[in-house]
């Protein structure tokens, strides 16, 4: 073992989630390939059973279906601004109230879904994508190429989530033309993955490291399977449950992290709807209209808490060990 | 899940909140007492941008403490601007265009050296001369000799680092050669960068510039970084502006929010604005009750039309689009009534202001907006660009709202994330559509409005308008050694840009400040500056 | 164990020049124009940008920009911002201030993480349990400003009044400290509270406890001495990464509560372009968490006696 505790940075959240899939990934895999089939399938009948587990995948549910098709919750255009409507508070018209544009809250937190799915989703496929990929090569090769790997996941640990995001996003926001809301997403995207594979790196990493002492892994290859068979076949399917975990909890740590960079004013921005916009846009009105905010982050905060909820929940049923 | 619990929970202190504050507010009256000749004051600051000297500051951080650490020839009435000599004995010119300076004697910088006229001509020279690098090396440009001093390719050395257009003529006295007649230049001189340096300016300017020696009514006493300036009493002063405290702390924040807070719970003394959060519903009012303070500032926004963007140049759309905003609402509403609508590209309580210039194009209709866009043939989107920062997003977007709504096209804010940022976009020529072009007069004069603006090649004409006309009207005002007559012909230029209507107005900023329970007075003058001189503290 | 510190040390250099130049690099060699906005309403002087241009050797190869500066930086010099104030100076001060409110988070979320750990460890499924677990889950998916700007709203002056939440001095007090402290601690120690819980969970079933309960010792000596100090290990090595990433300054606490710590300082430079501020802080924290995340792995091999560092 190289370096048995060195956690990750990361958004807090994130870092919290990582750390605690470390911890899974050592216990669980090892466990894993004795009888795969029967701890998936404990694992589900367990989960049926959770109260959590169900709230949380019901919840996911709706918000998915807002980011999808938001007319089915509201028919309010959310970029009808009437300033006669200027800062009502929630009344029967509209749920909850109307911003300082006199725009309908509520039909924008609808609206706001996408986006702040889309970011959320995005940036934990491209985080898993590249922290799998590179973890897995790092952990199956031979030592020194994990070596460079992990130092170069290392440089981009050691920058500051937050710090690194503005850092990225100020300067790549070129001032001289007017970003589609394709690219403002695309900018957020890859600035929240280009800071958060090496977390995922890490899981996979040791994941793999574990998965490749196992006996049928030396079998395969005694009986000559390519590296890639091997990658695929033996080790891929051992290694999956800890990253999933991972990439669940990730997804809603991303979302709350697009609602913070909207906050610090460099993540999405108009065009785009999004909770995070909705947020930023309530700051200087929170003490007067706190319905500004306080809707908005209530969305956050409830999905944030949905996939960290289901996150959890998979893996104590992963985890034989709590049962 | 705990939606309804946590907005109960809420409520309560909101209630409470109320209550505090109103009771807050009543009990400012009863404090006519005494007053304290050796208090200390302090007003709200922002970091400083360079150093403090008053060649090299052009931004509001610095300026209030080079506003206190040094005196000029003129000074400015704090309610209007209107100018009257200082530092100067006599300023007097037959053409406009050579001035004879007289300044009194006797006055001393904070080090004890007598301040003369070379004072005034070294310090001018200093700032003008390039490779010294002073960021308001640019005010000296009317003065014969600047180009010789500064010349217009950055990388070819000065001939001299003297300008001809000055000379001193005694101890007491100066000559100011223009470069060509130039009928404000008495008010340009209340201007910072025109204040004079002491002799030991010249010898080490580095150390200078760690502990600053002005001439002005307060002197430098320490500086930290991010934290404060703090500020003593010179008590060798002639000027009139003395003042009555003994110690200016200007701390610096980097909230308004907090400072406010502060301000209402008596830990900083004074505010030249407030937060946006605490003028929405009237809320300052409520905290701060007869401490706030109004003045009228010389700052007016306008929506700049740039003449270089494809499909803008046209006056029916620009019409339209002047029609369809209701500033009336978003003044009202989105603005906070901080602001109030205009109707002429020179904000009221200027010399020179006319009512109505901009006419019915700049009161809203949204009827008469459709006919003239329809008339104009404009297809596609229309969009409003600024930085989206420092509140400067909320009334644009509110703009290209009513605009969507009269007009029945699309609009859009598209928001530069800071106002470096913007001003790339704007300084290279980039806008694609109608841009935040708003302006805060570096002196009090109608010219100052139209020159810098409007003129062809004007310093700050972001939206490259041109038009001879114009140009003619304003040549021949600047040249007018007469000032009334010279006001009349920069009306007059006015007057021409309601028919073109190169940039929309549409409103112009009230100015709000406050000050804390330990002051029994304070002003605000027209400049958003603190008047010093009128501050009292509480005995 | 010496070698492996060697080693570990050795390592860090690669990892620290890569952050510091990727950081450097996006700082000042997109090509952006450093100047926009510096000098109000007006374009910048030409004679202004070609003495700063001059000062900050902006006509340089990238590569050699980098390596002078941090030539400078070795020596201690971090340089001046482009209004002449030295950056090493408003690091020192403002460092302090960051360091104390990171040890003020840090207490917080171990003191209440690890009692509230302990406590529904001990107890699992009752009432306490659920509400600690529930409580956590809403704590982590909260985020940070949110808490903050609630907190400091409604316990502010302008609220109930309970504490001072305008911290915007040079040199805060402690008190000042503590409700920016807490909201900075509370993710942390919403993790703190579950990593106790179930470390105590995991061993109160352990075979060295049985025994212990077995040989009649007191409940309280079985707690404190034999669980306790077995399921803290992954805490205070979590403990000691966060510590790491607390001294990095945090960026939306000190906003929200406008302290004067490296997280301003740092948003400030970056929003108005000091590159000299943003390159310099940004090496010192790298420098910082390096260090720390090997101290923790150092303390982790001190702790558990079943690791073992070749």
């Amino acid at each position: 073992m190289s370096d048995p505790g060195a956690a990750s940075s990361g958004s807090g959240l994130e870092q919290a989630a990582a750390a605690g899939v470390g911890d899974l990934s050592h216990v669980d895999s090892g466990q894993g390939q004795n009888k795969p089939r029967s701890l998936w399938s404990d694992a589900w009948r367990e989960l049926r059973r959770k109260p959590t587990f169900v709230i949380s995948l019901v919840i996911i549910f709706i918000v998915v279906l807002m980011a999808a098709f938001p007319t089915l919750f509201t028919s309010v255009d959310p970029r009808y601004g009437n300033l006669d409507n200027y800062l009502k508070t929630p009344s029967a018209d509209a749920w909850f109230g109307y911003d300082v544009q006199g725009y309908d809250v509520y039909a924008r937190a609808i609206h706001g879904a996408r986006g702040s799915l889309l970011v959320g989703l995005f940036s934990t496929i491209l985080t898993v994508l590249i922290g799998s990929v590179v973890g897995i090569f790092a952990g199956y090769a031979k030592s020194w190429v994990d070596s460079v790997l992990s130092r170069f996941g290392d440089i981009f640990a050691g920058v500051p989530f937050v710090l690194g995001a503005i850092v990225i996003l100020t300067t790549f926001n070129t001032p001289t033309e007017n970003p589609s809301a394709v690219r403002i997403i695309t900018q957020v995207v890859f600035s929240i993955a280009v800071l958060s594979w090496p977390v995922a790196m890490r899981i996979m990493r040791s994941a793999t490291l574990v998965a490749k002492q196992q006996d049928y892994v030396k079998a395969a290859r005694g009986l000559g399977a390519s590296p890639l068979r091997i990658v695929f076949r033996h080790l891929l399917p051992n290694t999956v449950a800890p990253v999933m975990v991972y990439a669940t909890i990730a997804l809603g740590a991303f979302i709350g992290a697009e609602a913070t960079l909207a906050f610090l004013g460099i993540g999405l921005r108009p065009p785009v709807v999004s909770w995070g916009v909705m947020i930023s846009e309530s700051r200087d009105y929170f003490q007067a209209a706190p319905h500004m905010l306080l809707f908005p982050a209530g969305f956050v905060t409830i999905t944030v808490l949905a996939f960290v909820m289901l996150g959890d929940a998979v893996r104590d049923a992963l985890d034989p060990k709590s049962r | 899940m705990s939606g309804s619990r946590s907005v109960s929970w809420l409520a309560l202190p909101v209630a409470l909140v109320m209550t505090l504050t109103a009771c807050g507010g009543g009990g400012a009256k009863d404090s006519a007492a005494g007053e304290n000749p050796d208090g200390t004051v302090s007003i709200y600051g922002t970091e400083p941008k360079s150093a403090l000297l008053p060649g090299d500051t052009t931004e509001a951080g610095g300026s209030k403490a080079v506003d206190g650490l040094y005196s000029r020839l003129v000074a400015f009435k704090p309610e209007d601007g209107s100018t009257s000599n200082l530092m100067a004995e006599s300023i007097t010119s037959s053409d406009a265009k050579v001035y004879d300076i007289k300044i009194k004697s006797g006055w001393k910088f904070h080090d004890g050296t007598e301040v003369k006229a070379k004072n005034f001509v070294d310090a001018w020279n200093y700032a003008a001369y390039s490779p010294n690098a002073q960021q308001a090396g640019s005010f000296f440009a009317q003065i014969q000799g600047y180009d010789d001093v500064h010349p217009a390719d950055e990388a070819a050395k000065p001939a001299t680092d003297k300008m001809s257009g000055l000379e001193v003529v005694g101890d007491y006295e100066f000559k100011v050669t223009l470069k060509g007649a130039f009928s404000v230049f008495t008010s340009q001189l209340g201007y910072h960068p025109f204040s004079p340096l002491p002799d030991v300016f010249f010898t080490d300017p580095k150390a200078f510039e760690a502990k600053p020696i002005g001439n002005g009514p307060l002197k430098f006493v320490s500086r930290t970084p991010n934290a404060s300036i703090k500020l003593e009493r010179f008590d060798d002063y002639k000027g009139e502006d003395k003042v009555h405290f003994k110690t200016l702390d200007i701390k610096i924040y980097s909230s308004q929010e907090t400072a406010y807070q502060d301000l209402v719970a008596g830990k900083l003394d004074f505010m030249e604005a407030l937060p946006p959060s605490a003028k929405i519903g009237g809320k300052h009012k409520a905290d701060l009750g007869d401490r706030v303070l109004n003045a009228n500032l010389l700052g007016i926004s306008t929506i700049g039309v740039p003449s270089y963007v494809a499909g803008y140049n046209n006056l029916d759309l620009r019409k339209a689009i002047s029609l369809a905003i209701n500033r009336e609402q978003i003044t009202k509403t989105v603005l906070a009534d901080s602001y109030t609508p205009v109707d002429g590209w020179v904000p009221p309580g200027i010399e020179g202001y006319e009512p109505g210039v901009c006419g019915e194009f700049c009161k809203y209709d949204a009827a008469k907006a459709k006919e003239y866009f329809t008339k104009s043939g404009f297809t596609g989107k229309l969009t409003i660009q600024s930085n989206a920062d420092g509140g400067r997003k909320e009334p644009l977007e509110a703009a290209c709202n009513s605009i969507k709504q009269a007009l029945g096209v699309e609009c859009e804010f598209v928001g530069a994330t800071n106002f470096g940022a913007f001003r790339q976009i704007v300084d290279g020529h980039q806008l694609t559509g109608l841009s935040r072009s708003d302006w805060s007069a570096d002196y009090p004069s109608i010219e100052n409005f139209l020159n810098p603006l409007y003129r062809t090649g004007g310093s700050s004409n972001d939206t490259v308008y041109s038009n001879p006309a114009v140009d003619a009207l304003l040549a021949k005002a600047d040249s007018t050694a007469d000032k009334g007559a010279a006001i009349k012909e920069y009306q007059e230029a006015h007057k021409l840009l309601a028919k073109d209507l190169p940039s929309i107005p549409v409103w112009a900023e009230k100015g709000i400040g406050g000050f804390s329970k330990n002051l029994t007075a304070a002003k605000l003058t027209f400049s958003r500056d603190a008047d010093l001189a009128s501050f009292r503290v509480k005995g | 164990m010496g070698r492996y510190v060697l080693r570990r040390l050795l390592q860090l250099i690669p990892v620290f020049l890569g952050t510091t130049f990727i950081i450097y690099a996006l700082v000042w060699a997109i090509p952006q124009d450093p100047f926009a906005g510096k000098c109000g309403q007006r374009p910048c002087p030409d004679s202004y940008i070609s003495a700063m241009s001059d000062k900050f050797n902006f006509d340089d190869p990238l590569v050699l920009q980098y390596l002078k500066y941090m030539g400078n930086l070795l020596t201690g010099d971090f340089g001046d911002t482009f209004s002449g104030i030295s950056v090493g100076e408003q690091i020192s001060t403002a460092y302090p201030t960051t360091v104390k409110l990171a040890v003020i988070a840090l207490l917080i979320e171990g003191i209440i993480g690890v009692t509230a750990g302990v406590l529904t460890g001990l107890r699992k499924q009752g009432f306490l349990d659920n509400l600690v677990l529930v409580s956590t889950l809403f704590l982590i998916s909260l985020p940070v400003f949110v808490t903050g700007f609630v907190l400091r709203l409604y316990l502010g002056p302008q609220g109930l009044d309970l504490m001072d939440t305008g911290v915007d001095t040079a040199d805060p007090s402690i008190g000042q400290l503590i409700l920016p402290g807490f909201v900075l601690g509370s993710l942390s120690m919403a993790y703190v509270a579950r990593l106790t819980r179930g470390g105590i969970a995991e061993n109160r079933r352990a075979d060295y406890v049985r025994t212990a309960i077995a040989k009649g010792q007191p409940n309280s000596r079985v707690v404190g001495v034999h669980l306790l100090r077995n399921s803290l290990i992954p805490v205070i090595t979590f403990l000691g990464t966060d510590l790491g990433s607390l001294m990095g300054g945090a960026i939306v606490t000190e906003g929200v509560f406008n302290i004067n710590g490296i997280g301003g300082l740092i948003f400030r430079g970056i929003q108005e372009k000091e590159g000299v501020m943003v390159t310099g802080i940004v090496t010192l924290l790298v420098l910082v968490y390096l260090l720390m995340s090997l101290i923790v792995d150092l303390l982790y091999a001190v702790l558990d006696p079943r690791i073992r560092y070749e």
